[in-house]
Parts: structure tokens; sequence; C-alpha cells
């Protein structure tokens, strides 16, 4: 994703629709991209016109807008439209925390989000006004997507006049290759951990080498941990305002009842969420 | 070269140990011989446990000061096999019992490689304590009609309770004289028990309580023996058998019974009071340590499990880690294994060279020494400090206790846990969010700035607590730990006193465990380990109890003669003029520390609105300088970005200072006055200090490091901090 030039918003008349609205026209606005609203379900006139005059209160548009009204199940849908649009983001609305009577839009989302495919903005808290994005953090992991995601990173932080961005490497508990029981192998422990943080450190920086980054202060953390769950609640205790995370490579049903990776931040998203595909 | 220094090290101490390895085998004797009579199974039995427990675990045990044997919590479980087992038969069924012996071993060695030994960490303590105690009065129970010269006092636990008064009135009316003495020599018995540690004469301190009864009680026989005319009143069944050839009179295990449910019954309790009783004690005697070691309770716990195997095929008990004589050990200057294995040799010494004098003590002599134990176990003490954590955890106690004495230890347990757990939904008023969270990941640690800092959300209690400890475990514990409980809901009695243990230890081998996040919570009782539960509320209404952070804060506002309140009402009305809380709504200060001029306080605030809103809670220093201070906000270069709010400022630059330029991102509205205010003394203080992020307006200087509530170490620099640069200004 070198660069964004169509957004895609899904359009549902629920009581969040002017903040996902007013977030979406300021996100292409960033981007300079023009926009797609999708709708599933019938077209109307009153509609229409509660989405003009949304769209007439909310900043101009830099480039175009058109939204695409049709009938179907809403997953289908969305997925067509990114297909057929050639959409680079999907944006979605979340729920923070889906709670028993929301989890119908929750699981929507959840399930466009693991196959759609371009890469995926997830919105927990879209507001009307702007609110400004101070810290991105992104993922690390050993993986041949993350160059793609780091690099994405840098463009939407650039995109966003974010001014610090913080790369987590996760790094599994098992790869330590020591299990602490005494002060022995305490000390080897800490001794291996030192150097796959070294080692992470140096792959992310070879990473980092041609990507300009001139106008950013980028930190490295490494965490062990659960890998996809510890990138989350770090976001959340960091207060981060966007985690940018790999696509997941495929997810079967043994995924979704053994959750990991992707699966854990979906299941209680810590902030804004950017899968990059 | 370092192996040869701790090989000479070990040598240089063989001497300490051997002494200690002595002292702890004088308490192991009457210990084994009493433990073994009181499960039912042949004196010899308990000896053989201490024999192979002490060679083996010294040998391939993961533990340092430990001392192994039978233990005290087994007495129960393993009577009760021996009785269900054997129909009657004692002997037939002890034979089945060795045979469930081997097997829990077998099964401790398995624990032990699936790195499960802790199998303790998933009870809530209470429940624990529930058990120990009820194990404790089952103890007690049977021990004090032997004590009376009683040994056919048979029922149940509670039936033996309800018959004591009758038996002591047996002991004193009873026209047999045998049963009279060996009562009075059981009465004699217990007064030095009781009465050992009262007395503080070195030389009657040289040999251990248990040993001077087991001294005087065959001093006894001898006086009759060789000096009375009278023969010896006390009755040869009242006195100790042991085989007549020990080495060659093995009992050997039968596994005719394998397949019944009764068996695997009693499997998995001696498998779990084993894993337990171990477990508990290793925790305990790691903290006694003198050299600070950490136990690899895996590699101990399968050691354990093969000194139960073949003790169990030898005829003898199963083999736990026993705290008792591990004390014992450590006050004797125990320093290494080495101990273990001396006590173990020392036993099998006695026993060949003193068989025949041990066959005269009286068996009430060593009911006597359990009574006290079991007194001990089950001490209304107890009662009394788990009432003082709250009233739900003497409920959760009391009901364990009473379904463990009634009914089975394994019943007893699961009971415990279901009511613990039923007890924090109650309280929490909400089920939920024990059964979305219990299986999934809540703990993060990372290491910043040299620190470890550890976050749990969600809950926190006996049931996830694993997670929690995996992590805490990976941290030596020289280093520094913040451990925040802030996004938890729920932290419970069994978490609170495990990191208070972990605050102890990492104390004691000079690092620093602070736990924060919990000063809004509400707790049920003042004792520091009760029960918390997140408030959501804004009100400020109710009592608190002082949380461990907010004592550690009084303290140090007493060393520096500054004022704290923790519950302070107080409305910061500087706060709102600062650019920072613009756009952030307060919502409470608390922990106000102050003096004159400068106040540290945790505030509480809000960042947007709705579903938007975060609640963020931080600690900042605030100060009113004594003379005007322009507006302007200083931070590290690129670290912090509330540069928002002075948005059409740039970065101001001071001659002749191009280090402190490039550190430093400095903004405000008049740069003629900031630049005047900024000395070169000034400067020189921020380069050389600590960064944190400061904003200056006409109310004074408000100063903070990292958007989280500081730890009392950072609190204390923070105000180092402040009064310097007050000095400067």
């Amino acid at each position: 994703m070198h660069k964004i030039n169509k957004l895609l918003i899904g359009i549902t008349f629920s009581p969040n629709l002017k903040a996902n609205i007013f977030e979406a026209v300021r996100i292409a606005n960033m981007f300079n991209a023009s926009l797609v609203g999708v709708h599933v379900g019938e077209k109307n006139d009153k509609k229409i016109s509660k989405l003009d005059a949304l769209l007439k209160e909310a900043d101009t548009l830099k480039k175009d807008f058109n939204v695409i009204w049709q009938e179907g199940k809403p997953v289908d849908v969305i997925l067509q439209t990114c297909t057929n649009q050639n959409i680079d983001l999907l944006i979605l609305g979340a729920v923070q925390k889906e709670n028993l009577l929301k989890h119908y839009i929750g699981s929507i989302a959840r399930k466009i989000t693991r196959k759609a495919p371009c890469s995926v903005l997830l919105l927990i808290k879209p507001s009307v006004k702007r609110v400004k994005c101070k810290h991105i953090v992104v993922n690390g992991l050993e993986d041949e997507k993350t160059s793609k995601t780091i690099r994405t990173a840098v463009l939407v932080s650039n995109a966003l006049n974010c001014k610090k961005l913080t790369i987590v490497e996760e790094i599994k508990q098992e790869e330590l290759h020591v299990i602490v029981s005494d002060d022995k192998s305490l000390r080897r422990a800490n001794i291996n951990k030192e150097r796959i943080k070294t080692r992470e450190d140096l792959r992310i920086k070879n990473i980092l080498k041609d990507i300009d980054c001139t106008n950013l202060t980028i930190k490295t953390q490494s965490i062990f941990g659960k890998r996809g769950y510890s990138i989350g609640h770090y976001a959340k205790v960091k207060r981060a305002d966007l985690l940018v995370m790999n696509a997941p490579s495929k997810l079967g049903i043994l995924d979704r009842i053994f959750p990991h990776d992707l699966e854990y931040i979906l299941s209680e998203l810590p902030t804004d969420v950017l899968i990059v595909k | 070269m370092k192996k040869k220094s701790t090989f000479k090290i070990f040598v240089s101490e063989i001497p300490n140990n051997l002494f200690a390895g002595f002292v702890v085998s004088l308490i192991a004797l009457p210990l084994a011989l009493g433990l073994a009579l009181a499960s039912g199974a042949p004196p010899i039995s308990g000896v053989i446990a201490a024999i192979v427990g002490g060679t083996v675990v010294s040998l391939i045990g993961g533990s340092n000061v430990t001392i192994t044997g039978p233990g005290n919590g087994l007495v129960v479980v393993i009577l009760a096999a021996i009785t269900t087992l054997g129909n009657g038969d004692m002997h037939q069924g002890f034979l089945y019992t060795l045979a469930a012996i081997v097997i829990s071993g077998v099964l401790l060695i398995i624990l032990g490689f699936l790195r499960m030994g802790s199998l303790g960490d998933f009870f809530p303590s209470s429940a624990i304590q529930g058990m120990l105690a009820a194990i404790g009065i089952g103890i007690f129970a049977k021990q004090i009609h032997v004590m009376f010269g009683n040994t056919a006092a048979k029922g149940s636990i509670i039936e033996l309770l309800i018959k004591i008064p009758e038996g002591f009135i047996n002991f004193i009316t009873t026209t047999n004289s045998s049963m009279f003495y060996a009562g009075l020599v059981g009465f004699v018995s217990l007064l030095i028990m009781i009465f050992y540690s009262k007395i503080r004469n070195r030389y009657f301190q040289l040999i251990p309580a248990p040993m001077w009864i087991v001294v005087l009680s065959v001093g006894l026989y001898y006086y009759f023996d060789l000096f009375s005319t009278a023969s010896y009143p006390i009755d040869k069944a009242l006195l100790i058998n042991l085989p007549d050839d020990i080495l060659s009179n093995f009992a050997f295990p039968d596994f005719g019974k394998v397949y019944e449910i009764s068996f695997l019954n009693a499997v998995i309790g001696i498998t779990l009071i084993a894993s337990i009783e171990s477990l508990l004690s290793i925790k305990a005697v790691d903290k006694l340590d003198p050299l600070k070691r950490r136990s690899n309770i895996n590699k101990d716990i399968k050691a354990l499990g093969l000194a139960t195997v073949i003790s169990g095929f030898l005829g003898g008990l199963n083999v736990v880690t026993v705290i008792a004589r591990s004390s014992v050990n450590v006050n004797n200057k125990g320093s290494n294994k080495s101990a273990n294995f001396f006590h173990a040799a020392f036993l099998l010494a006695f026993i060949l060279l003193f068989a025949t004098e041990l066959r005269k003590i009286p068996l009430p002599a060593l009911a006597a020494i359990l009574v006290f134990t079991g007194y001990k176990l089950a001490s209304p003490e107890n009662l009394v400090k788990v009432f003082r954590v709250g009233r739900e955890q003497l409920i959760i106690f009391l009901i364990t206790l009473l379904i463990t004495i009634s009914t089975s230890l394994i019943t007893g347990i699961l009971t415990g846990i279901f009511v613990t757990f039923i007890a924090h939904i109650i309280i929490n008023k909400n089920a939920r969010l024990f059964f979305k969270n219990a299986l999934k990941p809540n703990v993060l640690m990372f290491k910043e700035d040299g620190k470890y800092y550890v976050s749990v959300q969600n809950f926190s209690s006996f049931l996830n607590y694993t997670k929690l400890k995996s992590k805490l475990n990976q941290i030596p514990e020289k280093e520094e730990v913040i451990v925040d409980f802030s996004l938890c809901d729920f932290v419970d009695h069994s978490v609170m006193e495990n990191m208070n243990n972990y605050a102890q230890t990492f104390a004691r081998k000079g690092g620093h465990f602070e736990v924060i996040g919990l000063d809004d919570s509400k707790s049920v009782s003042e004792h520091p380990f009760a029960l918390r539960k997140l408030l959501h509320i804004k009100a400020n209404s109710f009592q608190n109890v002082l949380t461990k952070r907010q004592k550690s804060i009084e303290k140090i506002s007493t060393e520096m003669h500054w004022t704290y309140n923790a519950f302070s009402a107080q409305e910061m009305k500087e706060l709102p003029t600062f650019g920072y809380f613009k756009k952030r709504e307060i919502s409470k200060v608390s922990n106000v520390l102050s003096n004159e001029d400068c106040s540290i306080f945790d505030v509480q605030f809000s960042e947007g609105e709705l579903i938007a809103k975060q609640v963020i809670k931080a600690t900042m220093l605030h100060i009113h300088p004594q003379k005007e201070v322009p507006d302007f906000t200083l931070d590290k270069e690129g670290l912090f970005e509330y540069i928002l709010h002075f948005t059409g400022y740039k970065d101001i630059n001071i001659e002749k200072h191009p280090d402190f330029n490039q550190r430093f991102y400095l903004a405000g509205k008049s740069e003629e006055k900031i630049r005047a205010f900024f000395t070169d003394e000034l400067i020189l203080f921020f380069e050389s200090n600590q960064h944190y992020h400061i904003s200056a307006t006409e109310n004074g200087i408000l100063i903070f490091g990292n958007e989280r509530l500081a730890s009392v170490k950072e609190m204390k620099a923070l105000a180092y901090f402040g009064m310097s640069l007050q000095k400067i200004i």
C-alpha cells in the first residue's frame, strides 16, 4: 500500500452515522483520496436526504464521493464492492466493547475484516470533531508482511501528522528456549532475552533503513508474551491512537475457537486498528 | 575455576550442615514415628520415608535448605486410605495404601515433567487455609485420645471431637494403671511441647522438644528397669512397635485394588496434598534461605515423586517437603542440600543403633507431639487472621473446614474453590467478567527505561493467577518492578497475598516491587491482603482503606516533612488553567502530598467524550514559584506531543547551549521573557536531571513524567526534582 487512492465506508443509518461520515471524510482528505460509500439496503429519499445533509455539514471533500446502494448480505456486498471498485482501504466503525445486543454489528465487522481483500481500518471512536493522532503502534513481527506494514504505518503517520511511532516486536515465549525455574535458568533466560532483543532491533533497523522517516520519532519495544495479545494490551496501556497490524495469513475455524494473533485484537479492540493487506 | 570454588565452599560448609542435619534428625525421629502411627501405619514406615526422602531429594532435588520426610497433611489422607482400602484389616489396608503411594509418586514425577508442580496455585488461599485447619483438627481429634492412653477410640473426626471430655474423665478415673501412666506421660509430653519455647535456657534448648520427650520417656523406662523395684507400669501394647530385624522386614505394596474407585480416590488425595504441602513448604523455606536462592520447584517435585516411589516400595510413607523441620535446619545454619542428606544418615544410624531403646517409647508421648502440631495447624489464631482479611474469607475458610472434616479432603477443597468463586461473583455482582475472561491472556510485561512494567487487565484472581505468576517469575529479583492493576476490575485475596510475597522477596534481594492502580478500589476490610474491587463511581463518600502505596506515601511524607491527604476532596483550581488540561476534564484529585509551595498528587481525568472517553490517571507535581514565571512548555525533544496547545510557537533556541537546544523542545508565548528566565544554572539543571514534561503559567509549574500513576519511588524522585527546581528559581 504505497498510496491510498480509494476509500470505502459502509453506511448504516445508526446513531454513529454522523461520526463515521465525518471521520471518513477527514481521512479521505488526509490521504487525498476519493471516497466510496456503500449502503446495504434499499435506496429511498429519506436516506438520501439525510446523507446529503450530513455531507454538507462535514468538511468539503477534496476528491469525489459516490454512494453505492445495493441489497443483499452485508458481508458479501461489502467484500464484492471492495474488489469491484479497487478499494485500497475499507473503513469500519466498530463498537468498543460489544455487549450482547450489539454483537451482530460486531460479528459482521469481524467477518469482513477476516476476508477483506484490502486493508481495513477499524474505528472504535469515530468522532465528529477531530481528535489528533499522537501515537501510533505498529507490529514488528518476524513476518514477510511486516516490512510493508511498517512502511504503511510511516505513510499513515505522515498523513495524520503523527510524530510518534512505536514498533512493537512481540516475541513468543517459546523462542527463549529456556524455562525459568531457578536462579541459573533465570540468568540464562535474561541473557537470551537480551540477545533476541538485539537481534529483533537489528531486524527492524534493516527494515527502517530504506524508509524515509525524518519527521518521526521511532521507538522499538520488545515484548515477550502471547503474540497478537501483547500488542493490543500495550496499545491500551500506552493509550496509542492507532494500532497497525499485519493481515492474518489464513484463518480457519480452529483459529476462532483457539484465538490468536489478530483474533485477540478483534475480540476486544484496544484502540483504532489498521490491518494492512 | 568457578566450579572448584563452589566445591570448596561446599566442603567448608560441611561441618555446619552436619550439625544442622543432626539437630533435624533429633526432631525427625519422633515426628516420623508419630506421624506414621497417626496415619495408622507401622511406625517404621515414617522413618523409611524420612531416610529415603532425605537421601533422594538431597541428591537430585532442586531446593537448597529444605528437609523432606513424612508430612503432617498426609496423616488424614493416609489414615482414610488405610481404613477404607483395608475394610477393617489395617495391615492389608496399609499394603494397598503403599501401592497408592507408589502411584502417587509416579503422578508427582509426571506433574514435575509437565511443570505442573505448582498445583497449589490454582487453589484460593483461604480454601487451602481451611483445608490445613481441617487436617489439624483431624490429627488433634484422633491423637488426643491416644495421648490419654486410649488407642481404641474410633469414629469420624466429629465423633472423636465430641468424645474428648469423656476421654479425659476416663483417663482420670481409670483403674487401669498402664493406661493412667501412659496418659500421664502423654500429658507431661504435651506440657513440654507447650512450654519448651518459653524456657529460655541455652542448654535446655540444645535438644529440641520432641527429642526431650523421647529422651525422658526412654529414661523413665530405664529408671524402672534399673533403679526402681516396681516394674514398668505401661503395658507393651502402649509402647512403640518396631520390627525385630529392621533391615530385612520391608512391607511390599499390594497392587490388587488398582482398578477400584476408592483406590483412585486415595491416589488423588495423596498426590494433591503432597503437592500442596511440598509447594507451600518450599515457598516458605525459600523465604528463610540466608543465601536467598530460588528453588527449582518442578525439579524438587520430580525428586519428591521418585523418593515417594522408592519409599513406597520399601514400605515407607510418601515423601514431602516439611516446613517445621526445614526451619529448624535453617536456624541451625544448614546451608545446602547436604544437611538433608545428613539428617537421613543420622536417622538411619539411630534406627539401627538404638532400636531397643526406641521400642521403649510410649505411644502417648508421640501422640502429644502430634496433638501439639494439630493444634498449631488449626489454632484459633488462624481463624482470627482469616477474619481480619474479610468476612467472605472467613466464610470460605469455615465452609472448606467443615466440609473437609465431615466428608473427605478432596470434596472439601473442591467445595472451597467453588465457594470462593461464588463469593467473587456475588461481590462483583457480575459473573460475565469471570466467564468471559477466565481463559484469555490478561498480563502484559515489558521493560522500559530499565524498569519492568506489568499491567493486568480484566480481573486477577486464583483462577488466572498462574498467568501473572509466570511473568513475574521471569524478573530477576534485583530489578525494579511496577505492577499496575488499574485496568483490573477485581483483584482477589490470593493474588494480593502473593503480591505481598513478591514484594518481600524483591526487598530481600535488593530489588523493588510495587503495586499501583488500587488506590481507587474498594476494600472489604482494613487488612493489606483484602480483596479489592475497582469502583467506577466518581464519588468520594465511602471511607477507603489505605492501600500499601498510600501507606508508603504517607511514610515518605513524614520523612520529608510534607503533609499528606489520601482522600482530599480539594479542587485544584489552578489545574484547569494549564494548557494540558484545556481539553481534558479533571474528575478527581487524590493522594495529595504537599508542603508550602509544592504538591504532588494523582489526578484522574478523561479525554474525549462518550464512547471515545478514556479515563486516565497520572501523577503530577505542581509548584507555586515565589517569583513570576513566564508561560512555557519544556519537553524532551520529540518525546511528548502536547505542543499542540501552543501551535504557532516555535522551538526557542537558547544561545550558547546547543546541547540543550538539541535535547529539549521549549516553546512559549513571550520569547524574550523565556530567554531571560532560562539562566545557565537552570539549563544545567535540566540537562543533568531526569527529563519530565514541564509546563508553566502564571499559576505555577506543572511537572510530570509518564501519563500514568507513579510508583512511590518515582514520586520521591519527582519531589526532589521539584524541590531542587524550586531552589534554582
